[in-house]
């Protein structure tokens, strides 16, 4: 059966394609700029973070998400998809850092940051809600 | 917690998608109500005992 979705959860999807919109925008701006050296000095550091911004705003339009929710039960299933993520990411991200530590892999993250594997960890909440409650509410 | 959420429904010919609109929740939230994943919290399941005109403790019990 079709999951009719709810306002905040409409809202939620509005925001995060509005997010992710701009977030590809100003990336590919940082990026080419970088490339071509047409920044430097105290400019570049607003630009370098300026990408970091649009995915801080994913962490609060998920929070947003689970504050407007009027249903208890899929606000329960939203906390549950957070915590796995976010029990994913310290995962992942714990192991890679010692990995480095001890020269077993290479530093840096090749742009796969904690924000990426906090996402995945959104994935697999979603999928473990299905598993253990039947249903990965009304955003996966 | 057990309940009989699904005899009541039946009995009135709801589907879970009907009592899911009369309590102004999603038709997962009934699903998972019936199947024993959820329990309400104490103002939902008032509403659920005012819908069906009955005390909480008919409707659900310890297990």
């Amino acid at each position: 059966m079709a999951v009719r979705w709810s306002p905040a959860a409409k809202r939620y999807t509005r925001r995060l394609a509005v997010l992710m919109a701009i977030y590809l925008a100003v990336l590919f701006t940082a990026v080419w700029l970088f490339r071509h050296d047409l920044v430097s000095g105290p400019l570049a550091w607003p630009l370098a973070i300026a990408p970091a911004l649009p995915i801080i705003g994913v962490f609060w339009a998920v929070m947003r998400f689970i504050v407007e929710e009027k249903d208890e039960f899929i606000r329960l299933l939203i906390v549950r998809q957070c915590m796995v993520a976010t029990g994913f990411c310290l995962t992942i991200m714990t192991v890679w850092e010692f990995l480095q530590n001890f020269d077993l892999v290479p530093p840096g993250n090749g742009g796969f940051g904690a924000a990426f594997f906090w996402f995945i960890g959104l994935g697999v909440g979603a999928l473990y809600n299905k598993v253990t409650m039947g249903t990965a509410g009304s955003c996966a | 917690m057990k309940n009989r959420l699904k005899v009541l429904r039946a009995e009135r010919d709801w589907s879970q998608q009907d009592l899911a609109d009369r309590l102004d929740v999603s038709r997962q939230s009934v699903n998972a109500i019936e199947t024993g994943k959820y329990d309400p919290s104490l103002p939902l399941a008032f509403r659920i005992a005012e819908l069906f005109d009955m005390p909480i403790e008919a409707i659900f019990e310890r297990d």
